[in-house]
């Protein structure tokens, strides 16, 4: 067999580019003396570990954002599910206006937009309150709950819907028992991808958060800023990866390959 | 014991205001197999899918044993569909995809089973329950779809070209096992298809629809030897349909001629190729050899009238024509159409 060297190029590439920061992080998070010139740091040790997972802001920013996530994806799943079947399925005046407006989000830099939210939230005094910060935190996931479950839904053999009303089902026992599983996977994958994303989104949470809201990664920032000892930041960072890891590890068993592209590719 | 009785149904498609289906209307007989046979666009499927409840009509009314069921929502009708992709569930085991409609009817488990078990073993594919439908075969696969429909036992059961999608060899097989499985249990069937081996090898009638018309509604081996309009002619079988003029009594086109025993006026003839004996000319030919194609059993000659009007005619020794020979044609059966309808038949 040929060997392919661009294959391997890029595979080094990527891995150069993706794990070698990675790598450097989790070694600080593990590591007590680290000075230069060496390349190997001269003491590891649980030091910084210790003294990050005693702090009480830690564990409240933790369960903050846990719970931040939990309640914008699940608010976020129940209004973007159906309004994703709505348009895949149904033909109304403006369908295509409304589908290309939740592009709008993304279209402008973000900052703008939080500023210009944070003004009208400034008088309804949602500033510094959780649900200010759900609020600001689910028109990020609008996207990903909408565009992907739309090409579920729409991916789904309409056929199979057409036979499942030919032995019996009415239209709702149709949608439970075909529609939604075959859409399933996909839409799997857009609910973690919303819940991921809410997880690490740190613009919104701060400008509308602070000071009375923090969360797991709007304190990352604040300990890298404010801190001398880079492990503080690193211990952090490597605790931030375990939820997406597990989530990753979730997706995989549930979704399987191709889902996501699949959601994707429509 | 089912009857299945369409009455004047239209069908108009909003977008573009196309008429799909035009005051269309058929009694199939209990028991009996019909099929739908045309081109695409013919309107066949959309009133099959009328008959199943997928489309609205326009216009018009179906009965099943009497009852009006035109307006009926699909899970309200005793039709069962087997569609052209199969459409299983593919995220259920074979023996779910059976099991719902049953489940659906609050059936008690173990007559499910019964019931599932004994409609596989029908189809050929006992003992295939658990395995997954993408596990399966193209042809497995509309087994089951036709199993999923049959478990339910319905008055009526309609096939969308269900054999459209698999090949050849596994296409004459499947329809004869859906022939002998209709036969055995008696169930009266609409079948759609654009495939006239199957419509002549399975229908107990054809309806042969044009524009959402029918053209002619016969036994197969009727619309073969006596198609009542030019179209029928064309679409069934190979046949050479030569337009030309009648006067006093002979059909003429370019160099060919022959008694045609009607009033003067334009006609098309049509000649099937069987019908149609060729002699070596050895002057004053009609035509010209083009091609001849030795099938073993037969030869087909391909040749050209004096105008170039290209014709084909089945011979049992084709080694004796040679491409660019002069021929002479005798036709021993032939119809003649005017205005869209039979004038002649010999």
């Amino acid at each position: 067999m040929p060997i392919d060297w661009t294959g391997i190029a890029f595979t080094a590439l990527l891995s150069a580019a993706i794990i070698l920061p990675m790598l450097v992080v989790a070694t600080w998070a593990f590591t007590e003396v680290w000075r230069y010139p060496n390349v190997v740091p001269q003491q590891f040790g649980l030091r910084f570990w210790n003294q990050t997972l005693t702090r009480p802001d830690v564990w409240a920013a933790l369960t903050l954002s846990l719970q931040l996530s939990t309640v914008v994806t699940l608010l976020s799943a129940a209004i973007c599910l159906p309004a994703a079947y709505a348009f895949a399925r149904l033909s109304f005046p403006g369908r295509n206006v409304l589908f290309f407006s939740f592009l709008a989000g993304h279209a402008f830099p973000k900052f703008g937009l939080l500023i210009a939210i944070a003004a009208i939230f400034l008088q309804l005094n949602l500033i510094g309150t959780f649900w200010g910060v759900v609020l600001i935190q689910l028109v990020g996931t609008l996207l990903f709950m909408i565009w992907i479950p739309v090409a579920a839904f729409q991916s789904v053999d309409r056929r199979m819907e057409e036979a499942a009303r030919d032995v019996g089902a009415g239209p709702l026992r149709v949608f439970w028992s075909v529609t939604l599983p075959q859409a399933g996977p996909t839409i799997a994958a857009a609910v973690l991808l919303s819940f991921v994303g809410t997880f690490y989104e740190t613009e919104g949470a701060w400008l509308i958060g602070a000071p009375g809201i923090r969360t797991m990664p709007v304190l990352m920032i604040s300990f890298i800023n404010n801190q001398m000892v880079i492990q503080y930041g690193a211990v952090l960072s490597v605790m931030l990866w375990v939820p997406s890891f597990i989530a990753l590890m979730f997706a995989r068993r549930v979704i399987g390959g191709g889902a996501f592209a699949r959601g994707f590719g429509g | 014991m089912s009857v299945l009785k369409i009455s004047d149904v239209t069908k108009v498609f909003a977008a573009g205001n196309v008429v799909a289906v035009d005051t269309f209307s058929l009694d199939v007989a209990d028991g009996e197999l019909v099929c739908l046979l045309g081109p695409s666009g013919s309107g066949k499927s959309t009133l099959l899918r009328m008959v199943g409840g997928f489309e609205r009509p326009t216009g018009g009314l179906i009965t099943i044993d009497g009852e009006d069921i035109t307006h009926l929502p699909p899970e309200k009708r005793p039709t069962g569909m087997v569609f052209q992709s199969h459409a299983l569930w593919t995220h259920m085991n074979v023996f779910k995809n059976l099991a719902f409609g049953l489940k659906l009817r609050r059936i008690p488990a173990d007559e499910i089973k019964r019931r599932v078990e004994a409609v596989l073993e029908l189809v050929g594919l006992g003992g295939y329950g658990t395995r997954h439908v993408n596990q399966l075969s193209g042809g497995q696969q509309q087994r089951v779809a036709l199993a999923r429909s049959l478990v339910l036992e319905p008055k009526i059961l309609l096939l969308d070209e269900p054999f459209a999608s698999l090949d050849q060899h596994l296409r004459e097989r499947l329809r004869e096992e859906v022939r002998d499985i209709q036969q055995r249990l008696k169930i009266t069937t609409l079948f759609v298809t654009h495939g006239q081996d199957e419509a002549l090898s399975m229908a107990d009638r054809i309806v042969v629809m044009r524009d959402g018309k029918t053209e002619q509604v016969d036994r197969p081996d009727i619309i073969y030897r006596e198609p009542q309009t030019p179209f029928v002619a064309g679409f069934i079988g190979t046949m050479n349909l030569i337009e030309g003029t009648v006067a006093n009594g002979t059909f003429i086109r370019a160099g060919y001629s022959t008694p045609l025993p009607v009033s003067d006026g334009p006609a098309i003839l049509a000649i099937r190729p069987e019908a149609l004996e060729l002699t070596v000319a050895s002057d004053g030919s009609q035509g010209k050899v083009h091609r001849v194609t030795d099938y073993g059993t037969h030869g087909l000659v391909d040749l050209d009238l004096n105008d170039n009007t290209r014709i084909k005619a089945m011979v049992s020794h084709p080694d004796l024509f040679k491409a660019g020979q002069g021929v002479t044609l005798a036709a021993t059966a032939v119809a003649a159409y005017r205005d869209g309808a039979v004038i002649h038949r010999t």
